[in-house]
């Protein structure tokens, strides 16, 4: 076969997987916009944004929304500042334990940590910690370090310690010199940190069903497992936008998250001449 | 790395201050969960009744249970169809997409890439929505179905398994298609065309040259998918529950089934450590692979 004939089989051929990983969404973009919506795939007789309204125009949804999202900006706060303070020294210094420690970090990244909700479980329940949202952020934030610190020390290892020196020169402390040189430098870094916490957090759901369970401590993801899940009656409309609408902050982070990946670091060229 | 000199330990514990934030909260909720994980899997702690409150050691009988009760069986089966159906499906569509795309107009890329990577990017618990809209008698695939004139099923009862199966593909082949992507971007152009030259045709430069090229991104991929997979509970829990007659019961399900749902958190947290078990494996050969980059 000719060149040209293989690349067009190859254009066809995407452009046909493509539409068929569409087709699982046709059903929740129409639901959603359907008034009389059904769990049957058909043609809505008239469209409405009515769907979407009355989901946000609900309060206990829109907690749903807010704990989601309180849990998930808390959790990535804590793991950028903790791997930020980690990432330094495993970053700068001479240390006889680096290459174990960041062996043992790399190892922890990849553990299922499902394997350990039961005894958490347990452990949250004889200190009290069960249905608590500290408790949910802190475990999630444990489950999340590992690779916060491991992306953290490659992206501290790409600013160049010459800069550092030359502000030591200038008699800045090394507290100095990390808030005044390092990290501006890294903060395309630790915003790709806080974007993969923040939307890994934002998808999961297992780790709070297990560990809350009062109605207004669940985020939405519980919400909307519960909306589908209990209930006999359903109210397909509402649910597919609520679905929707708790989707996009997914979508938004990874859009922004390719933004800053795409910037890449180059600094090695401020410490020439 | 900024000096020389040698440093004694009081030096070494003073540079180390800054770990010290990051490494109390791995060793409260991570370390120590495992270790949990581990003296628990021993003993017939349980949440309620009189095993609550006397805490005994029970050597291998939750292990002994396990290899003679059908249902952990069934459920270490399930796994591993689960496992290699997902792995198989990923793996090599996310090759091809990534393989296709290669070298093909920037707008086409920009239009086609979205679609499989929406799957990615969506939260579990709506792909398992949209699944089970999919897979409905009279949800989408039938509808499709029914224009060739295949008769409707009830996909979800007839077929949870492949149903599962097909809806992990759908949501993980995207990060296997990123992942090829930019090891394909990093096969040199010139080996492909001395090749080329010489003769090879198109199915021969993709056997000897590619994929050997990209062997270390194969082998990392496979590993994460096979720890991400193991670990899918949501998807399957929101799909079937693992039922119908536990067909999609995996270990993960049966786990939480006898752990918390059960009360039997020793037994459950034995079931725990097979998972924790596979993972390690799994993560040291991840670790072996990567680790030896790093200097």
């Amino acid at each position: 076969m000719s060149n040209t004939r293989v690349n067009r089989l190859h254009y066809i051929v995407l452009a046909f997987m493509a539409l068929t990983f569409l087709t699982p969404l046709v059903w929740i973009v129409v639901a959603s916009l359907d008034p009389n919506a059904s769990d049957a795939l058909k043609a809505p007789l008239s469209v409405t944004i009515g769907n979407y309204v009355s989901v946000l125009t609900n309060a206990d949804n829109l907690k749903a929304y807010g704990v989601g999202f309180a849990i998930s900006f808390v959790e990535s706060l804590l793991v950028v500042v903790l791997s930020c303070l980690a990432a330094y020294p495993l970053s700068r210094y001479r240390l006889s334990y680096k290459k174990a420690f960041m062996n043992i970090i790399l190892f922890m990244t990849a553990l299922p940590m499902i394997a350990v909700i039961v005894p958490v479980y347990k452990m949250y329940l004889s200190l009290g910690m069960l249905d608590s949202l500290w408790g949910v952020i802190l475990y999630l934030s444990a489950a999340s370090l590992p690779y916060g610190i491991w992306l953290m020390k490659n992206f501290m290892d790409a600013v160049p310690a010459e800069l550092e020196e030359a502000a030591w020169v200038d008699g800045a402390t090394t507290m100095t010199s990390i808030r005044k040189v390092v990290l501006p430098l890294m903060f395309p870094g630790i915003c790709t940190v806080f974007i993969y916490t923040f939307s890994k957090s934002w998808g999961n759901f297992f780790v709070p069903f297990i560990l809350l369970s009062s109605a207004d401590k669940l985020p939405a993801s519980v919400k909307l497992y519960q909306f589908f899940g209990q209930y006999g009656l359903i109210d397909y409309g509402p649910l597919a936008a609520y679905s929707i609408i708790y989707t996009l902050p997914s979508v938004l982070l990874y859009v922004l998250s390719q933004n800053y990946m795409s910037k890449g670091f180059s600094l090695s060229g401020a410490a020439k001449g | 790395m900024f000096t020389k000199q040698k440093y004694g330990i009081v030096e070494e514990l003073k540079k180390s201050v800054l770990l010290l934030p990051a490494v109390i909260v791995l060793l409260c909720f991570f370390i120590v969960p495992i270790i949990l994980t581990i003296y628990y899997s021993f003993t017939n702690l349980a949440l309620s009744g009189s095993n609550a409150q006397n805490l005994q050691f029970v050597g291998l009988s939750n292990y002994k249970r396990m290899l003679t009760d059908p249902t952990t069986i069934t459920s270490i089966k399930n796994t591993l169809i689960f496992l290699v159906g997902s792995l198989a499906g990923q793996t090599i569509l996310g090759f091809l997409i990534a393989y296709f795309m290669k070298q093909k107009a920037r707008v086409f890329r920009s239009v086609v890439g979205p679609c499989f990577l929406i799957g990615w990017v969506m939260p579990e618990i709506v792909v398992a929505l949209c699944f089970m809209a999919f897979f409905k008698e009279n949800g989408t695939l039938n509808a499709i179905l029914g224009i060739v004139g295949v008769r409707n099923i009830s996909w979800l009862y007839e077929h949870p398994m492949i149903s599962v199966i097909i809806a992990n593909i759908w949501h993980g082949t995207a990060f296997s298609m990123l992942n090829f992507q930019s090891a394909l971007d990093n096969v040199s152009g010139d080996i492909e065309e001395a090749a080329r030259v010489d003769g090879a045709n198109r199915v021969q430069v993709l056997w000897k040259i590619i994929i050997p090229c990209i062997k270390d991104t194969i082998a990392t991929n496979i590993m994460l998918n096979t720890l991400s997979t193991l670990g899918v509970y949501g998807l399957i829990y929101a799909m079937t529950g693992g039922g119908p007659a536990n067909k999609t019961t995996t270990l993960p399900i049966y786990m939480y089934n006898q752990g918390l749902k059960g009360m039997q958190l020793g037994f459950g947290t034995a079931i725990g450590m097979l998972i924790l078990f596979v993972g390690v494996i799994c993560s040291i050969l991840y670790t072996r692979i990567l680790g030896t980059k790093e200097k």
